[in-house]
């Protein structure tokens, strides 16, 4: 019984003495100005609904709110999203046709004007719904959707055409900014130029090309936060610059993710003062072909350049010089919709026998009369990753006797190469926001499904087995038609080649904190929950 | 003399216009057009439609032959259009952008006009000495490296040596703020890009300065002057040094001049916001409106330089003043 | 730019100043080792470098393109000298290949530009007038021109590639040569001696290649050397662009924007050799450019 108490009276010591340490780790302080990088050059606008890049979002995120999220308190979830300014994310009704959101009471835009359903109905019309002349680049997400109600001034109804788990992921998309109901009434392009949002953050100006800048909302709905009195987000496209801006403390972090070098450097410079942390990312390099140009017409040619690929000891390799680490199919390996390594294994390109690989892919191109082929490999001029993939894809194709020469091109004359199907073969990658298979892998259906897909084929039976899967309600069915979709898409006919998925590491002064990493640099960048440790 | 003026005054017009034209033609020669870079930019697709209407929106679609008209209308009537990029006015892209590339240009120059005039001084005085030797080897080195190597090692031994001495690693700011704001804070932003482009500035006015020494001290007033029994240090600052520094005044001048469209490569490696990014940027995007302004810009001031370079010469050499 | 009043010189100015009787052109050549010591070492550097580049098959110890994964990012041992870059590519082998693309850069940017500038400079002087003036402004223009628009525009145009770079390189060589080359062509166009040929009927193809270019040859031939370091700059700043060379292609300048900046604390030798390469052969060139300078023009000579 003595030695009892006597445990517990140590144990109960041992928290009390743990126990500021405890509290001092967890308890955020309030105050100072973050001072991050953004990886980009300025972007056109801070209009979410129009634009796709990082550069506008991590700019301007924390100026907004949205209807629906990540869960920032877990945000490397695929299936966890949260309100933010709804009260909870509601289980459809109707067969899944019927989504009832309840907005929030008592939230404010920064100038003043309470935010309604019919704000969020507004907004989401001018993205599912663009007035003519407005530019909407994701609406083909949201093409199950029929019509947006809001019947009062608290509730707002979405209607499907059909029931799909694509619905909640696509809501949860960060640029999807909630906007003032009376602004895009009086002008759609209104937030081309003008900020103005109900998020944690209020703007104070803009440095053309240089930085932006914010300072808290005091009338957050969300109370006690943000923690940071503001933030200054300076443009920085180049990655040295960078790099030695955290390294002498100019900058506390870059949102987007450093290659392994940089954080070698940054480890070997800060020691303790750097936190690492590092996630699996929604982005994959892959190889397109132009279906139309020989000898790319042909299957066995396709087949034979991803069978010479190898994929296992490649990433191994390149992870250690470049943004790359999962050998993955093209589902997100983090999702329960994708391949296990058994199911990798069989396909063609990841088989882990590589001579009988590259034996079967020669064999292949001496059958189709391609044997010594040469091309020309269509690369976009941009660093991290895709030169360096680019010269490992080279490498791996001459060990099958193939002789490939790169064309790096700047992004106009790229993109244009790519509508005008003038290239053979084209080095690229899908990049998405919140991981959604099943609209992620929208991109390999042919162009008249998805007009990005400038393959030049046509496939109907793949067509068909996307529908399928999109509006399959059977987990398990659903997974075997995707296994099905994958095999069609990078096996057999083989249109395109998946080759390996990035990976995202953020270094960061230690003294950040509240921030968590997540598949995708497009998650999580409202910065309310951030605080500085100093 | 005036009508010289005159002759070269008029003669910018055709010069501007010409440049006008070929950056037109140019970038309408690149395929692709900025609004594949704005939908398509980001890894989004986009449909037909929305290109369609991008097209309408900037008025790319529209023939040549009225861009072109449009265009020259606007450089008469100075109004030089909104970018294609952000809808925001030419001028006030440009004009935000335009002082730091000034500032480290000027910078340059001055560092390089306080080392290289001595120096070259000193180099031709001494001809063929040891100091001779050094001063030119340290100014063929500084013609034969890479300015953007440069840049990156002098940023690295910076961050290594106040690392080492200090404990804390030191670099300069990665955002600008004027420099009547907060004078420090701007010349530490300025001060190692402005060393950088100056040593190869400097370069090239030592070795110029050296070679009109020179020559200078090789004229017969010269050799009459020390007969006279002049002291050499008058001999030169009164005589020499006057004589020499027309050559060297044109081509710190001329350098000057061309400075502008050569910070390109300095401004991107320290991440400066200035006119040589901007063009980087303008030509990437493919924004018609503003790559144009730009060319206009870098040649009108080259072009305005140089004319003043000119005339200077022409003022001071009296053979053609008198002409 | 000097513009140097013009001196009827040329090689027969070495001639003149050594003896009286002419001499062969090793004897020449050897006189003017001994007489500019810099000249030789410049000679020297460019030697080393240009005969690297030739015989790079032979002499280098690995494949230029040759990815190892299993020694990425070795400082210099026994089995790579100069160690290798983060793809395990040797970097010594990378260098004396890369000698080769620099020579063959340089080499044909400068004669190209060259030649082409002495064409229109030397056509621009002699026939004088309306040519003249709209000659100048073209030539005003491009050199006015920003290269980097240029640059940009010609590798979204024509895409990347050796000619490519060689193409961008040289369109701004043209015009600076031009410019230099009107100015000692002008002097010489008053001299009698052009007169008189144009009086006893000579075309202007004779003149113009048998008086006038022979006579602008001495800062022309300074002129191509400068060239030559000039342009293996603006390769390595392309490069740094991205608008230079490809990869896999071994050229110092992509070498310098590949590892520089990303491997620069932690494998410093990626950056560091390909920039010393740079350095040393355009010193070079400029050390042996100097003294040919000083030998061509003498009022630069020593006493």
């Amino acid at each position: 019984m003595q030695s009892g108490l006597r445990f517990w009276a140590a144990g109960f010591a041992v928290l009390l003495a743990a126990a500021p340490t405890i509290a001092a780790e967890t308890a955020p302080k309030r105050g100072g100005t973050l001072t991050y990088m953004i990886p980009a050059d300025a972007p056109p606008s801070f209009d979410g609904h129009r634009e796709g890049t990082f550069a506008t979002l991590h700019a301007a995120a924390p100026f907004y709110s949205v209807l629906i999220r990540v869960n920032p308190e877990n945000p490397s979830s695929t299936t966890d999203f949260a309100c933010d300014v709804c009260t909870e994310v509601p289980k459809p009704t109707n067969e899944g046709r019927t989504y009832t959101f309840k907005i929030r009471d008592g939230i404010k835009f920064h100038d003043g004007s309470p935010l309604t359903a019919y704000d969020v109905k507004a907004s989401w019309e001018h993205i599912i719904f663009p007035p003519e002349g407005v530019l909407s680049p994701r609406r083909s997400w949201y093409t199950m959707v029929d019509r947006i109600e809001a019947p009062d001034p608290a509730t707002v109804v979405f209607r499907l055409k059909f029931g799909t788990s694509a619905f909640i992921p696509a809501l949860a998309d960060p640029f999807t900014f909630i906007y003032q109901k009376a602004n895009l009434d009086k002008d759609p392009h209104w937030y081309e130029k003008n900020i103005m949002g109900s998020g944690p953050f209020k703007f104070v100006a803009y440095e053309t090309g240089q930085a932006i800048k914010g300072v808290r909302n005091p009338d957050y709905y969300r109370k006690g936060l943000p923690y940071l009195d503001g933030f200054h987000g300076i443009y920085a496209a180049k990655q040295a610059t960078r790099i030695d801006a955290i390294r002498s403390d100019r900058a506390a972090l870059e949102f987007r993710g450093l290659a392994p070098a940089g954080r070698e450097e940054l480890v070997k410079a800060l020691g303790d003062k750097l936190t690492v942390q590092a996630s699996d990312w929604n982005c994959g390099s892959l190889v397109q072909f132009n279906h139309k140009k020989k000898p790319f017409d042909d299957a066995r040619v396709r087949r034979a350049l991803t069978l010479a690929i190898d994929r296992w000891h490649g990433a191994q390799a390149l992870s250690k010089i470049a943004n790359v680490r999962t050998v993955g199919g093209i589902v997100f390996p983090g999702s329960p919709l994708a391949a296990t390594k058994e199911e990798l294994e069989q396909i063609a390109g990841y088989w882990p026998d590589l001579a009988k690989s590259r034996t079967e892919a020669k064999r292949l191109l001496k059958e189709a009369g391609a044997e010594g082929l040469s091309f020309e490999l269509l690369v976009r001029a941009v660093d991290q990753p895709y030169k360096t993939v680019g010269i490992w894809l080279v490498d791996e194709w001459s060990k099958v006797g193939l002789k490939v020469t790169q064309r790096v091109v700047p992004t106009g004359p790229y993109l244009e190469s790519q509508r005008s199907g003038n290239f053979e073969v084209y080095s690229g990658a899908n990049c998405h926001g919140v991981p959604n298979p099943l609209l992620d892998v929208q991109p390999y259906l042919p162009k008249s499904y998805y007009t990005g897909n400038y393959g030049n084929f046509e496939d109907p039976q793949l067509v068909a087995t996307y529908e399928k899967m999109l509006r399959e309600t059977d987990f398990a069915k659903q997974r075997a038609l995707m296994r099905d979709f994958e095999k069609t898409v990078i096996d057999g006919p083989t249109h395109t080649l998946y080759l390996l998925w990035w990976y995202r590491i953020v270094p960061h002064q230690s003294y950040v904190k509240g921030w968590k990493i997540s598949p995708s640099h497009y998650i999580n960048q409202d910065l309310a929950m951030v605080w500085l440790d100093k | 003399m005036y009508r010289y003026i005159i002759n070269r005054v008029l003669l910018v017009f055709p010069t501007l216009a010409g440049a006008a034209t070929l950056v037109f033609i140019l970038m309408r020669l690149v395929p692709g057009d900025i609004c594949l870079v704005r939908l398509g930019g980001g890894g989004t697709s986009f449909t037909a439609q929305a290109l369609a209407t991008c097209h309408a929106e900037i008025g790319i679609n529209e023939p040549w032959i009225l861009q072109y008209l449009n265009f020259l209308w606007g450089l008469v009537s100075f109004d030089f259009g909104n970018s294609m990029w952000s809808g925001k006015p030419v001028i006030v892209e440009i004009a935000t952008r335009f002082p730091i590339s000034l500032e480290v240009g000027l910078l340059a120059m001055i560092l390089s006009v306080a080392i290289a005039i001595p120096l070259g001084t000193i180099s031709a005085l001494k001809q063929n000495t040891w100091i001779d030797l050094a001063v030119r080897s340290f100014s063929i080195a500084g013609l034969a490296t890479p300015s953007f190597w440069l840049g990156i090692m002098s940023i690295l031994i910076v961050l290594d040596v106040t690392q080492a001495l200090t404990g804390t690693p030191w670099m300069p700011p990665i955002d600008y703020v004027p420099l009547w704001q907060d004078p420090i804070r701007n010349l530490s932003m300025v001060m190692l890009p402005a060393i950088t482009i100056g040593y190869r500035y400097a370069a090239v006015s030592m070795r110029m300065t050296r070679s009109a020494m020179l020559e200078v001290l090789r004229e017969d007033y010269i050799r009459t002057a020390r007969a006279k029994g002049l002291i050499n240090r008058l001999v030169i600052n009164r005589h020499a040094l006057k004589n020499a520094l027309l050559p060297v005044v044109t081509v710190i001048g001329i350098e000057f001049a061309f400075l502008l469209g050569g910070l390109v490569v300095t401004e991107q490696v320290f991440n400066l916001n200035g006119i040589g990014r901007l063009m980087v940027l303008s030509v990437q995007n493919q924004d018609y409106t503003l790559t144009q302004a730009l060319v206009i810009l870098v040649v009108a001031f080259a072009i305005l330089v140089n004319l003043l370079v000119d005339l200077l010469y022409a003022w001071f050499d009296p053979r053609i003043r008198l002409a | 730019m000097t513009v140097a009043a013009p001196t009827p010189t040329g090689i027969s100015a070495l001639a003149d100043d050594y003896s009286l009787a002419p001499r062969g052109i090793f004897a020449i050549s050897y006189d003017f080792l001994r007489r500019q010591p810099i000249g030789a070492i410049g000679i020297v550097l460019v030697l080393i470098f240009g005969l690297a580049g030739i015989f790079a098959d032979w002499i280098a110890p690995y494949s230029p393109t040759a990815n190892d994964f299993a020694v990425m990012t070795e400082a210099p041992n026994w089995a790579h000298w100069l160690g290798t870059d983060q793809l395990g590519r040797d970097l010594l082998s990378r260098i004396l290949f890369g000698a080769r693309t620099a020579f063959i850069v340089g080499l044909t940017a400068a004669l190209l530009g060259g030649f082409s500038g002495l064409v229109i400079g030397v056509s621009s002087a002699y026939f004088g007038g309306q040519i003249d003036l709209w000659l100048q402004r073209v030539v005003d223009i491009v050199i006015a021109f920003p290269l980097i628009i240029m640059a940009l525009a010609v590798v979204s145009i024509f895409g990347t590639g050796l000619q490519n770079v060689i193409m961008a390189i040289t369109i701004p060589l043209i015009p600076r040569c031009a410019r230099i080359v009107r100015s000692s062509a002008l002097a010489i166009r008053e001299v009698p001696y052009v007169d008189a040929a144009r009086a006893l009927g000579y075309g202007h193809m004779r003149i113009i290649l048998c008086h006038m270019v022979p006579n602008v040859m001495g800062p022309f031939l300074v002129i191509i050397t400068a060239f030559v370091g000039q342009a293996i700059l603006a390769e390595a700043a392309l490069s740094y662009l991205g608008l230079g060379v490809q990869e896999p292609v071994p050229a110092w300048g992509l070498m310098l924007q590949g590892g520089a900046e990303e491997y620069a604390t932690t494998a410093p030798w990626i950056a560091v050799f390909p920039g010393l390469a740079i350095m040393l052969t355009v010193f070079g060139i400029n050390l042996f450019g100097d003294s040919l300078r000083d030998v061509l023009d003498p009022k630069l000579r020593d006493r």
